[in-house]
């Protein structure tokens, strides 16, 4: 085993943990802190796939802004006074569909003759993805923008209410 | 090196989980947070593939970061409709929330 497997293991092993955290805290707020390690390992899952800017964006964005926002629609929800929100009586069905669907894929991924190179990444330089970024994608690069500032406005209209109310 | 597959397989692993918390979950704010998980298994495969399978174009690399835009687009905006549910029916659970079933 190679050291880099091993940090392999030891940073998908965390996120795995702050998975199952996710799904089966039984304290909500235990469940967004999970979250949080989750998407910090994730983030260490992209360094290990060299994909260095996009791991640093997962920490600012995930790791900051979105954790934040569901920290503070759980105080305003008052989630936590409401025990019985946190699982159904479906939860055996979830379970089974849920486990169902991972040994399906599990299958495919290891039974698919990937073609090319399967054991090698190729290092993508942050100049060469820029580049990309700004000129082939410039046109859904916008769109993107435009669609933040158009959910931007949506969630600030939405959240405010009417007048008077 | 790492081989593909133990990326693949840990993002099916983070989708499975995500999967089962939107099923078995009742608050919404917790469905929000399972569906995070899937799109954090979806942009892992994605990197994969751009950096294994076809490095000349990295594609994948590029749609990881419009599943980073449009998900925090769509957190930002499904948490206002949950706070505008809760104001309007005081509750964010997802089983009362049932005006348009039919």
């Amino acid at each position: 085993m190679t050291y880099e497997e091993f940090i392999f293991y030891i940073v998908a092993a965390v996120a795995v943990i702050g998975a199952l955290g996710v799904v089966l805290a039984r304290n909500v707020v235990h469940s967004a802190l999970f979250l949080i390690l989750a998407l910090l390992a994730v983030a260490g899952v992209f360094i290990l796939l060299s994909a260095e800017f996009l791991a640093i964006v997962q920490v600012l964005i995930y790791g900051g802004a979105v954790t934040i926002l569901i920290l503070f629609a759980m105080m305003l929800t008052r989630v936590r006074d409401m025990p019985q929100a946190l699982d159904g009586p479906q939860r055996p069905f979830a379970a089974l569909a849920a486990g169902a669907f991972l040994g399906v894929s599990i299958l495919a991924v290891v039974a698919t003759d990937w073609p090319g190179e399967t054991e090698k990444i190729t290092v993508i330089p942050f100049r060469e993805l820029g580049e990309a970024l700004f000129r082939t994608w410039a046109i859904p690069f916008e769109i993107a923008s435009l669609v933040l500032l158009v959910a931007l406005v949506g969630a600030i209209i939405l959240a405010r209410g009417e007048e008077g109310e | 090196m790492i081989p593909i597959n133990h990326f693949l397989v840990l993002s099916t692993i983070l989708f499975s989980l995500g999967m089962y918390g939107v099923l078995a979950r009742r608050s919404a704010v917790l469905i929000i947070m399972s569906i995070e998980l899937m799109l954090q298994a979806v942009s892992i495969n994605f990197i994969a593939f751009a950096v294994y399978l076809s490095p000349g174009e990295f594609r994948g690399l590029i749609f990881a970061i419009f599943v980073i835009t449009i998900a925090a687009a769509e957190v930002g905006l499904a948490l206002a409709i949950i706070l505008r549910i809760f104001r309007n029916k005081a509750t964010a659970n997802v089983d009362e929330v049932d005006i348009m079933r039919w």
